[in-house]
């Protein structure tokens, strides 16, 4: 038996006996179930897996449960007009985990937002996996954003125990759309997160994302964009990583069009035995003349242990472009470390404001204070800042 | 029992000896300037005394009102009353001026058995320190340093001492990059500061700065040594015959010379 039929087997029976939907979405689960099937997790041969083992994953056998999105700010959508964008952003036959999420859609969270319409709060859709022990779940988002209209939207993860989460998260911002969005995983820390997250956006669309990643044993992000004419778009991440934490964030832009911009800002605080990958990969087509684009990457390792991976992959077919990227490990500053201890601030205190300063670059970036302040004190708290 | 007293002091970077035998003692209300050509070694002894770990002490002794420095962190000789103003001011992101100033005086109250001060005390506080260097609010929500003009960073470090009250103000070629406006604004600042209970150690290359802040004595440092003490007539003397007038090499007078 190979591996893969192994684990088909072990989701199998969970597969077979869920609550039947609509004829589409019964499709869509049986196409996605069987291409999983065909692919199996994939392994650290593979050279997008080559630093991120998921065979504690793929070992597991998990007992599947719906995932709960709530939607706050606005109601969700009738999925029947999802029916031919569902799915159509990332694909169940790239990837077995985007391929087991749509095998067990169910509770899809899907909005809305109308040409021209201007959402002045943020909505934000909380999965808790809640007491999850053993379990999975495979949160999955559509938000579908019409020409000119303008929204935040705030995706929160957490959970407590040893769970799997397996998020699929499609964005589509039509021409002109205005979109920030933002993501905070906040997991247990013994639980699984891997999290597909592909946007198509339209021509002069203004995209934001931020991805913040604090919690979870073993994590994965996928991250996709594809540009289309006059496209600006900026990809922010931050991760905190401590004791035997791994995290691995890959980025896809695609500049698919011309005259696009793209920034990408991903730092990371590594501390412990904890190990993290980025991956940035920046493809600028044929056509994509005058793409700008700049992409970094910076990390602080706190610990003799700690291990980076980190790596630009840069596909530039147009030749009238501005590209650049630049990586960089380091610790802490030690004038720094002097400048704050000779005004009185201790060693430690002062270690722990650095830390923190390091990581409020992208915290400062983000544009809703309530979640501004929520991850500022989630941080302090993180870098045992002492209190005033 | 004397403020400071240094004595037989070496110090050296990797492999390099660069202080090979310093002696000088500084007292309450004295303002004590040390000069000499670059590379003489007068930041490492601003730099040593303020505790920078870059600079290994290889011999001597030095006392700060009676406590033996060389043992102490540098967090514990600003809570004991030492400052010094950098020659480079450090930029720190992602600090906030304010922040940062409020944590540090709150640590050294905290550590002289005084009370912290309340964010309605400290802002008065930093307001009145704020006119007296001329500076301009929005800088306090700036991150430290970052992004501040040359003079700005030398200013900054002048406010920080005013707010703070030293014991002992070690000034760090506080001069350096100064026109002449701001170089009066922070000799001012400085002088505001002069008292009978509070020593400073003024470390300068030019004499120029000697003219605002008037010192008590001069002391010429050479190749790791003090080569000559006198009062402050000795600056006037540097400044008309030169460092070579004394003998000692300096490489900043040779350039431009034919």
């Amino acid at each position: 038996m190979t591996a893969a039929t192994q684990q088909t087997g072990v989701w199998l029976d969970a597969f077979t006996r869920q609550k039947a939907a609509e004829a589409w979405i019964m499709e869509l689960r049986q196409a996605a179930f069987a291409r999983f099937a065909e692919l199996g997790f994939p392994t650290t041969h593979d050279e997008e897996w080559r630093f991120t083992n998921v065979a504690p994953i793929a070992r597991a056998e998990f007992a599947v449960r719906p995932a709960v999105g709530r939607a706050v700010g606005l109601s969700t959508s009738n999925l029947e007009e999802a029916r031919d964008i569902l799915g159509k952003h990332a694909s169940h036959q790239e990837n077995a985990f985007v391929a087991l999420n749509a095998a067990f859609l169910d509770n899809v969270t899907f909005i809305r937002i109308p040409r021209g319409a201007v959402m002045e709060q943020p909505i934000e859709i909380t999965f808790d996996a809640g007491e999850a022990n053993g379990h999975a779940h495979h949160p999955r988002t559509l938000i579908v954003v019409g020409a000119d209209a303008h929204c935040t939207i705030v995706e929160k993860y957490t959970g407590s125990g040893s769970y799997f989460t397996n998020a699929v998260t499609e964005i589509v911002a039509g021409d002109g759309a205005v979109v920030d969005h933002y993501k905070v995983q906040l997991e247990d820390e013994s639980a699984f997160h891997v999290a597909t997250l592909k946007t198509t956006l339209g021509r002069s669309a203004n995209f934001s994302t931020h991805n913040i990643s604090l919690g979870g044993a073993l994590v994965r992000n996928d991250i996709g964009a594809t540009l289309s004419e006059g496209t600006e778009a900026i990809i922010n991440g931050l991760y905190v990583v401590n004791g035997t934490q791994h995290v691995d964030n890959h980025t896809t832009i695609d500049h698919a069009k011309p005259h696009g911009t793209s920034h990408e800002l991903y730092k990371g605080i590594l501390d412990g035995k904890a190990t993290a990958v980025f991956n940035g990969r920046i493809m600028v087509r044929k056509d994509a003349q005058k793409t700008d684009s700049k992409q970094t990457n910076k990390n602080l390792v706190l610990s003799d242990e700690a291990v980076i991976n980190t790596k630009p992959e840069l596909q530039i077919f147009a030749d009238d472009v501005r590209c650049t990227h630049g990586a960089t490990i380091g610790q802490l500053d030690a004038e720094s470390l002097f400048y704050l201890q000779s005004r009185g601030i201790g060693k430690e205190q002062a270690r722990n404001l650095l830390t923190y300063a390091f990581a409020k670059d992208i915290v400062d970036r983000i544009k809703v204070q309530s979640l501004r302040d929520s991850l500022e004190r989630v941080l302090f708290e993180k870098f045992h800042e002492y209190s005033h | 029992m004397a403020l400071l007293e240094i004595k037989g002091l070496h110090a050296k970077v990797g492999e390099r000896e660069i202080l090979k035998g310093i002696d000088l003692t500084v007292d309450r209300g004295e303002v004590h300037a040390i000069m000499g050509p670059n590379g003489s070694g007068k930041s490492t002894l601003a730099q040593v005394l303020a505790g920078r770990e870059l600079y290994q002490v290889t011999g001597g002794r030095v006392t700060y009102d009676g406590k033996e420095l060389l043992e102490m962190a540098p967090e514990e000789r600003a809570q004991a009353g030492i400052f010094l103003a950098f020659q480079y001011p450090v930029e720190i992101p992602g600090v906030s001026n304010m922040y940062f100033l409020k944590a540090a005086l709150n640590t050294i109250r905290k550590s002289q058995g005084l009370e912290e001060l309340d964010a309605m005390d400290f802002l008065n506080l930093i307001r009145e320190k704020m006119t007296l260097m001329k500076m301009d609010q929005t800088l306090l929500n700036r991150p430290v340093n970052t992004g501040f003009s040359g003079g700005e960073k030398k200013r900054n470090e002048i406010f920080q001492m005013a707010v703070l009250e030293p014991r002992l103000a070690i000034l760090d070629e506080t001069d350096s990059g100064l026109d002449i406006d701001a170089l009066k604004l922070v000799a001012h600042g400085v002088n505001s500061m002069r008292s009978n209970d509070r020593g400073m150690v003024v470390v300068t290359h030019y004499q120029r700065l000697l003219n605002e802040i008037v010192p008590d004595y001069v002391h010429v440092l050479a190749e790791g040594k003090i080569v000559k003490s006198g009062g402050k007539e000795l600056a006037l003397e540097l400044e008309a015959g030169g460092y070579a007038a004394l003998g000692i090499y300096d490489e900043a007078e040779t350039v431009g010379k034919p």
